[in-house]
C-alpha cells in the first residue's frame, strides 16, 4: 500500500510549493517507506509515498499516460489489472510500466469517470486530467483505504491520513464536536465527517471531482439490498458452491504480487476459510500470523495451532500481554488518528509488526465476512428481540437471549424486569432501520454523561437521527435483516473495523492488508442471498460454513463464534507503564482539553484502579476518554515527536 | 411417506443439533428432550425456525412438549396451525 497527498488550486492556476508537498509526504511516510515521488504543474501538486509491491523496480509514482496529460497518485491495488490491461492494449493503449497504477490512467482515458466501475480492488486515487483541469479523488467501494480532504476556498488539500493535511499548513487540528458525538454513539464518525474539524473523508464508494472551481461528489457504488422478488432462489448447496467459487477467485486475484504474500489466521471461521482457499491455489510454504493473548478469556492460540497444522502453514504468533497493550496504546491512537472505545486495535498494531519483522509486506485477512455473510452477534440479538417482539408479553421468548449471553439470569421477577428493560425496549421500532443497533447506541451514548458542561452545550446530540436522514432512501423496501447489515456496513465497518483496527494498524508497520470477503462480486452475490441462508435460526454465516465444511475441521465449522476482543480498561489500569497515561486523565489535562468533566473522569479513573472488572459501559468510557485525551495531546497540542520518529 | 413439512423440520434439527444429514440419526417420533437433542433454549430456536421459515406463530401456551417434542409432533402442530 502507499500514501497519497496533494494540493489543488481552486480559483486560479497557482503552482503549489514542492516543499509543502514534501512535508505532507514526510508526515505519512510510514505508509510508503520504499520511495517518494512528485508531480507539480499550474493548479496541481501530487505527492506519493510508495510501498513497492507490483513492478517493484518500475512502478514509481506519479504515473502518466502516453502524452503526459493525465497523472495519477494512488494508494491500493487493482487486483484485476492483468485482465484490464489486456483489454486496454487491444484498444491501442501503450504502457511504460507493468503496474496496476498505469492501468487506471488508461482506463480513465477510455471510459472517463466511469473507469471506476471496472476496478476490482481497494484504492484511494488522486487523478489529474490537465486537458480538463480536473482533479478526481476516488475511494474504493467499502472504504478499505482512507482519503481525507479539506477545502479553505483557495486550495483543496488531500491526503491518505489527516497527518498529511496538518503538515500542509492549511489545516489546524481541532476536534469536531459532532464527530465526537458520532463516535460516542456509533464507535466512529460517519463519513464524510472525521474527528478533525474542517476535514472530510471521501465516502466509501464516492468520487469527488474538482473542475472549474466547483467541487462535486458522486456515489458510484453503495450497499443496497433486493426487494422480495429479487433474492436468489437456488438450492442451498448450489448457492454454497457458487459462494465458494466466488471466494476462491477473490482470493486468487488477491495473491497477485511481486513480493511474498502471507495471511492472518485468528482461529475463527473467516480466516480459517480464507487460508483453506489460499491453499487451494497450491502455494508452497504459506506463512500465517496470529496474536495470542496472555489472558485466557481472549486467547485463541489452541485453535490457531490446530488450524495451522491442518492447513499446513508455517505459523508465527505474537503473545500480547496487558503491558504490551498499555505500551502501544498511544502509538495506536497516533496511527489511528481517532479516539477508540476498545483496545482491540492495539494488538493488531503488534500483529502487523510481527508480519513486518518476518519481511512480509502483504497479508490476506478474513475481515468483512461478518458484515457480508451474516456473522455478527448484533444480528442475532436483533433476531431474538424481533422474535420476542411478536409476543412482547411472553415469558419464554426472551430466554432465547441465553443462547447469545449464557450468563444472563432469568430467575426472579427483578431480573426479568431488568432484561425486559434492556433488550425489550423499542419493540415498537422493529420495522425501523436502526432497530438492531439502538440498544448498542443507547449504551455507548451513556459515555456522554462525562461531557463537560461547556462541551455539552456545543454539541447537538442527534447522531441517530442524522444517520437515518442520510441513509439510502430505499431501505423501507428491504428485509429487516438487510437493514441491520446496512447500518453495520455504513458505520462500524469503514469507520472502525477497516480503519482504526484495519488500514491504520497495518500501515503503522507498512503492511498491506487484502480482504477477499470484501471483493465487490462477493458482496453483490451475498446481498441477493435470502437472509435465512446467512443466519439460519441462530447459526451465523450458515452458507459460508456449508461452503467450507469439507475443507475445515468440524471443530472450526461447529465452533461458536468468539468475537475478537482484547483486554480493556483493567489491562491498561494494571499495566506497569500506566502512570504516564494516567497523567492524560489528570484534572488539569482533562480541563485544558475541555471535552470531559474532570471530576467525573477522576472518579472513573479511581474506579478502574480499584476494580478488577469494569462493566461494559465504564470500560468503553475509560478507553474512549483516555484515547480522546491522547488524541488531543498528539494532534491538537502537537506533542507527538516520539511517534513521528517511530513511524 | 414423510410430508414436506416433516422433511423440512427433520433437516433443520439434524443439521443444527445433530450435525449430520443422516436421516437415520433421528426417528420421527423420538423425543428431542429425552434424547438430550435440545434444551429449553434449543426449543426456542426451533420455535424461531417454525415462525421464520414455516410461517406459523407459536403462542406461549402452545410451547409444550405435546406440540414440539418430536419431528412428527412439530409437523402435526404446524399443519394444524396453517
Amino acid at each position: 500500500m502507499c500514501g497519497v497527498v496533494g494540493i489543488a488550486a481552486i480559483k486560479d492556476r497557482v503552482v503549489p510549493e514542492r516543499e509543502r508537498l514534501s512535508r505532507m509526504v514526510s508526515a505519512i511516510r510510514h505508509r510508503g517507506p520504499d520511495d517518494e515521488g512528485y508531480f507539480v504543474a499550474p493548479g496541481i501538486g501530487l505527492g506519493h509515498a510508495r510501498l513497492s509491491i507490483i513492478d517493484v523496480a518500475g512502478g514509481k509514482q506519479p504515473i502518466h499516460n502516453e502524452d503526459k496529460s493525465i497523472w495519477i497518485c494512488y494508494n491500493g491495488e487493482v487486483f484485476n489489472y492483468i485482465e484490464l490491461r489486456e483489454d486496454l492494449v487491444k484498444r491501442g493503449h501503450s504502457f511504460y510500466t507493468s503496474t496496476d497504477t498505469e492501468v487506471i490512467v488508461h482506463l480513465y482515458e477510455e471510459f472517463g469517470l466511469d473507469f471506476v466501475h471496472k476496478l476490482n480492488g481497494q484504492f484511494a486515487i488522486a487523478l489529474w486530467d490537465s486537458n480538463r483541469q480536473r482533479l478526481v479523488l476516488v475511494r474504493d467501494r467499502v472504504g478499505i483505504l482512507p482519503l481525507y480532504y479539506a477545502n479553505d476556498g483557495d486550495n483543496l488539500v488531500f491526503s491518505s491520513e489527516a497527518k498529511g493535511l496538518l503538515a500542509s499548513g492549511y489545516v489546524k487540528a481541532e476536534l469536531d464536536p459532532a464527530s465526537l458525538d458520532d463516535l460516542l454513539t456509533f464507535w466512529c464518525p460517519v463519513a464524510p465527517k472525521t474527528i478533525f474539524k474542517g476535514v472530510q473523508q471521501v465516502r466509501p464508494g464516492e468520487m469527488v471531482v474538482l473542475e472549474s472551481g466547483a467541487l462535486t461528489t458522486r456515489q458510484y457504488w453503495d450497499w443496497e439490498y433486493p426487494d422480495d422478488n429479487e433474492f436468489l432462489r437456488g438450492e442451498p448447496q448450489s448457492l454454497a458452491e457458487e459462494l465458494e467459487s466466488l471466494l476462491g477467485d477473490a482470493t486468487r486475484i488477491r495473491l497477485r504480487a511481486d513480493v511474498p504474500v502471507g495471511a492472518y489466521l485468528s482461529g475463527g471461521l473467516d480466516s480459517s476459510s480464507l487460508v483453506a482457499l489460499i491453499q487451494k491455489q497450491e502455494l508452497s510454504d504459506l506463512r500465517t500470523f496470529s496474536i495470542a493473548f496472555e489472558s485466557k478469556a481472549h486467547d485463541e492460540s489452541g485453535y490457531q495451532s490446530e488450524l495451522s497444522s491442518h492447513l499446513n502453514t508455517q505459523h508465527s504468533s505474537i503473545r500480547c500481554s496487558q503491558d504490551d497493550i498499555a505500551d502501544k496504546f498511544i502509538n495506536s491512537v497516533w496511527h489511528g488518528e481517532s479516539p477508540i472505545l476498545r483496545t482491540a486495535p492495539v494488538p493488531m498494531n503488534l500483529l502487523s509488526g510481527l508480519v513486518r519483522q518476518n519481511d512480509f509486506k502483504v497479508v490476506l485477512t478474513g475481515e468483512g465476512a461478518d458484515e457480508v455473510l451474516g456473522g455478527y452477534d448484533i444480528f442475532k440479538e436483533a433476531k431474538v428481540r424481533e422474535f420476542w417482539a411478536r409476543n412482547a408479553d411472553s415469558s419464554w421468548r426472551p430466554m432465547l437471549l441465553q443462547r447469545l449471553y449464557p450468563y444472563l439470569d432469568f430467575s426472579g421477577q427483578r431480573n426479568q424486569a431488568y432484561l425486559r428493560k434492556f433488550f425489550g425496549d423499542g419493540f415498537d421500532t422493529v420495522d425501523q432501520l436502526t432497530f438492531a443497533h439502538q440498544p448498542r447506541w443507547n449504551m455507548t451514548s451513556q459515555i456522554k454523561m462525562f461531557y463537560s458542561d461547556d462541551f455539552k452545550a456545543s454539541v447537538v446530540q442527534d447522531a441517530p437521527a442524522r444517520f437515518e436522514a442520510a441513509a439510502n432512501a430505499s431501505w423501507p423496501a428491504w428485509k429487516r435483516f438487510n437493514r441491520w447489515e446496512y447500518v453495520e456496513a455504513k458505520t462500524i465497518l469503514p469507520g472502525y473495523i477497516l480503519s482504526s483496527q484495519g488500514d491504520r494498524m497495518l500501515m503503522a508497520n507498512s503492511v498491506e492488508g487484502r480482504f477477499p470477503y470484501l471483493d465487490h462480486r462477493v458482496i453483490e452475490f451475498a446481498r441477493k442471498l435470502p437472509p435465512k441462508l446467512k443466519m439460519r435460526g441462530m447459526c451465523e454465516k450458515y452458507l459460508l460454513k456449508r461452503a467450507m465444511q469439507d475443507s475445515l475441521p468440524e471443530s472450526i465449522t461447529r465452533r461458536t463464534k468468539q468475537p475478537y476482543r482484547a483486554p480493556n480498561a483493567e489491562a491498561l489500569a494494571a499495566a506497569s507503564g500506566f502512570d504516564e497515561m494516567a497523567e492524560l486523565l489528570s484534572p488539569t489535562n482533562v480541563a485544558n482539553a475541555g471535552y470531559f468533566d474532570p471530576d467525573k473522569v477522576t472518579m472513573l479513573l479511581n474506579k478502574a484502579k480499584r476494580t478488577k472488572t469494569l462493566g461494559e459501559r465504564d470500560n468503553m468510557a475509560f478507553v474512549g476518554i483516555l484515547s480522546t485525551q491522547a488524541w488531543h495531546r498528539l494532534f491538537v497540542e502537537g506533542r507527538n515527536e516520539r511517534h513521528r520518529i517511530a513511524s | 411417506m414423510a410430508s414436506e413439512l416433516q422433511t423440512q423440520v427433520r433437516a433443520f434439527i439434524l443439521e443444527n443439533y445433530l450435525f449430520t444429514d443422516d436421516e437415520s440419526a433421528l426417528g420421527p417420533d423420538e423425543s428431542l428432550l429425552d434424547r438430550g437433542i435440545v434444551d429449553s433454549t434449543g426449543m426456542l430456536e426451533i420455535i424461531m425456525f417454525i415462525e421464520d421459515e414455516l410461517g406459523v406463530q407459536v403462542a406461549d401456551e402452545e410451547m409444550i412438549p405435546e406440540n414440539l417434542d418430536s419431528v412428527n409432533r412439530i409437523a402435526a402442530f404446524v399443519s394444524r396451525k396453517k
